[in-house]
């Protein structure tokens, strides 16, 4: 078991080590530069050395990723030259904001997929199997931009039951004060999320299903309801582990879309900001902190799984 | 139906007992097995039928349906669904109809170019990975832990961010993206398909690695392929509609489906119900169409999910 957690923290590490390096290169070797973004597109040649020169973009690539290496291990992550402000900062303070806005939307669809799923399972090939396929396939196959603008046209536009846009404030504070602003960027998350894990628990539950210890209970007498809860939901639970992390990109990817259509300032937003800014610094530690935040989810469920599923706890290691 | 799945059950049963036997008739059969059981899912019957009927559409429906889809026409914008536009025009005075047949043979371009590239790359990767084993798959593996750990979606904004979109761009760009799920896939079925006999006593019998490679393992990782294919395709449309909504997309006169429903959707507010909802409808349905595909082909290839 400790001889797993070292190798698998290794791992993990390998992969930041990694992403720091792709990230930085891609930052680098592609065309549009710093200087130009920063001093625009008029700006003289003397004046874009004088600009690499103050700001050590004059060095070696590997020197360059050196220093920020060095940097990075300081818990410094540069500075946004556009927002002229730390990206520590920028990130302190949207960072925080994601989890409000992602949190719920993410416990919500598990909650509300994992009974879709296991229905699906016991019904399969079944009529409402079918239609329920059908109708969570077309939410997964609109664009996720249409399900918002859609949600927004009824719930804004022609109910005017709630507001348009997302709650404005810098602090988290200030955005739970605003729950109405909330709820549409959270539903569509949700409708967005729920079609892509019910149907691994679709899969899962049928796996399951299909499993010798099901086929006891049944013939022992238990009834459905209870193989269900005490069989196939306890299988079905164990799956999600995996899927948290699975999923946590996806997560980061919706969370983009949602936030520019709803102008929620968190990091979905400020990456698209700076990414079409050329704001370096910025893009670099906003991929950073998603990629440690997926590799350390990943790692959270193999460790969960590990703890939970005595098959894999009792193994003995090879 | 029933029949059909039931026989297969009972003929995979059986299936050890021949394989020893004779080899290729059970494997020969077992393609014709998956033909017919495909067939008889109606749901993948329905999606195919879809495809045909879209891409047809698509690629045949501009020889009968003349439009202009390159000059702008001011004087005609926004004009409700009539007998002269069947669909109705849209904010730059082209026919909807002939938009969506235009958009859609981009659109079906970039997923099929993707749904072949990427499996296809990723293959070659996987099956690399998987046959060589030792540092070099770790290497290969962790360089795909790296590139997962970043959201997709990310890399291709800032890559669109720098590079101007055209078809082959976005087509190169999405294709570099998806290759890693495939590769993943192929690399864990060369592993456990490497170590099975067949292949064992190929190696056994003087073939070299590039015979087993070519005649053995590529060939029994070809349904995992197709089922992935088929889902990177609906995925590419689908990245290609979002990428447009943020102004990454084909620039004008260039049109996909994605396009149009982002265009569509910013007069959803107007009343333009023809400029959102066909380019919306026939998206969706192209997409969930390819998924229907892809997953009668899983559960076909996959004989353990065979209904009891």
């Amino acid at each position: 078991m400790t001889a797993y957690l070292v190798r698998r923290l290794l791992h993990a590490l390998v992969v930041v080590v990694g992403v720091t390096i792709i990230t930085f290169l891609l930052e680098h070797l592609l065309p549009g530069t710093l200087a130009r973004g920063i001093l625009g597109p008029h700006s003289s040649t003397a004046q874009v050395a004088e600009f690499n020169r103050q700001n050590g973009l004059d060095h070696p690539l590997v020197v360059q990723y050196l220093i920020y290496v060095d940097h990075l291990v300081h818990g410094n992550l540069g500075r946004s030259f556009r927002l002229n402000e730390s990206v520590d900062t920028v990130l302190a303070q949207d960072v925080p904001k994601d989890l409000v806005l992602v949190g719920p939307a993410f416990a919500l669809s598990v909650l509300l997929a994992i009974p879709i799923g296991v229905l699906q399972a016991t019904r399969r090939s079944k009529a409402t199997d079918h239609v329920l396929t059908v109708l969570l396939f077309g939410f997964y196959a609109t664009p996720s931009f249409a399900v918002g603008v859609l949600l927004l046209e009824l719930f804004a536009d022609k109910l005017n039951w709630l507001p348009a846009e997302a709650p404005q404030s810098t602090t988290v504070g200030g955005v739970l004060a605003d729950p109405a602003g909330l709820v549409l960027p959270i539903l569509t998350l949700t409708l967005l999320g729920i079609p892509l894990f019910s149907r691994y628990m679709r899969s899962s539950a049928i796996d399951t299903l299909a499993q010798d210890f099901v086929r006891t209970a049944r013939a022992k007498g238990l009834p459905q309801r209870l193989v269900l809860l005490r069989h196939v939901l306890r299988n079905a639970l164990l799956s999600v582990t995996t899927l948290v992390g699975m999923t946590l990109p996806g997560i980061f990817t919706a969370g983009l879309v949602v936030e520019y259509l709803f102008n929620y300032p968190g990091t979905g937003l400020a990456y698209y900001d700076a990414a079409t800014g050329h704001d370096y610094a910025l893009e670099l530690g906003i991929t950073l902190v998603v990629a440690v935040a997926v590799v350390a989810g990943n790692l959270m469920a193999d460790l969960a799984y590990v703890g939970l599923d005595p098959r894999i706890r009792l193994a003995e290691p090879k | 139906m029933k029949s059909a799945t039931g026989d297969a059950g009972e003929f995979l049963a059986e299936l050890p007992d021949f394989g020893t036997i004779e080899v290729t008739t059970p494997v020969a059969s077992l393609r014709g097995l998956s033909v017919r059981a495909f067939l008889a899912n109606r749901l993948a019957i329905a999606g195919l039928t879809i495809v045909v009927a879209v891409v047809a559409f698509c690629f045949i429906g501009p020889l009968v349906h003349h439009t202009n889809q390159i000059t702008t026409n001011l004087t005609q914008v926004t004009l409700p669904p009539s007998l002269h536009h069947l669909l109705g025009t849209d904010d730059e005075g082209y026919d909807v109809l002939g938009r969506l047949m235009v958009g859609g043979q981009n659109s079906l371009e970039i997923g099929f170019a993707v749904g072949l590239l990427a499996p296809l790359f990723g293959t070659i990767y996987g099956v690399v990975a998987g046959y060589t084993g030792g540092a070099l798959d770790s290497l290969l593996m962790r360089l795909i832990d790296v590139v997962l750990a970043v959201p997709t979606l990310f890399f291709i904004i800032f890559i669109g961010s720098v590079f101007r979109p055209t078809l082959v761009v976005l087509i190169l760009v999405i294709s570099c993206l998806s290759w890693l799920s495939p590769a993943r896939l192929v690399r864990a079925e060369t592993l456990s398909l490497r170590r099975r006999e067949f292949v064992q006593a190929a190696t056994v019998m003087g073939g070299n690695t590039t015979h087993s490679i070519r005649r053995h393992l590529v060939p029994n990782t070809f349904g995992t392929i197709m089922v992935n294919a088929s889902f990177q395709v609906a995925d590419a449309i689908l990245v290609v509609a979002t990428l447009s909504f943020l102004g990454l997309g084909l620039p004008p006169p260039a049109a996909t489906w994605g396009g149009m429903v982002a265009q569509g959707v910013t007069y959803a507010a107007d009343g333009y119900w023809w400029m959102l909802w066909p380019p919306l409808v026939i998206l969706v349905l192209v997409i969930v169409a390819f998924n229907l595909v892809g997953d009668a082909l899983r559960d076909v290839l996959d004989p353990r999910l065979v209904s009891r």
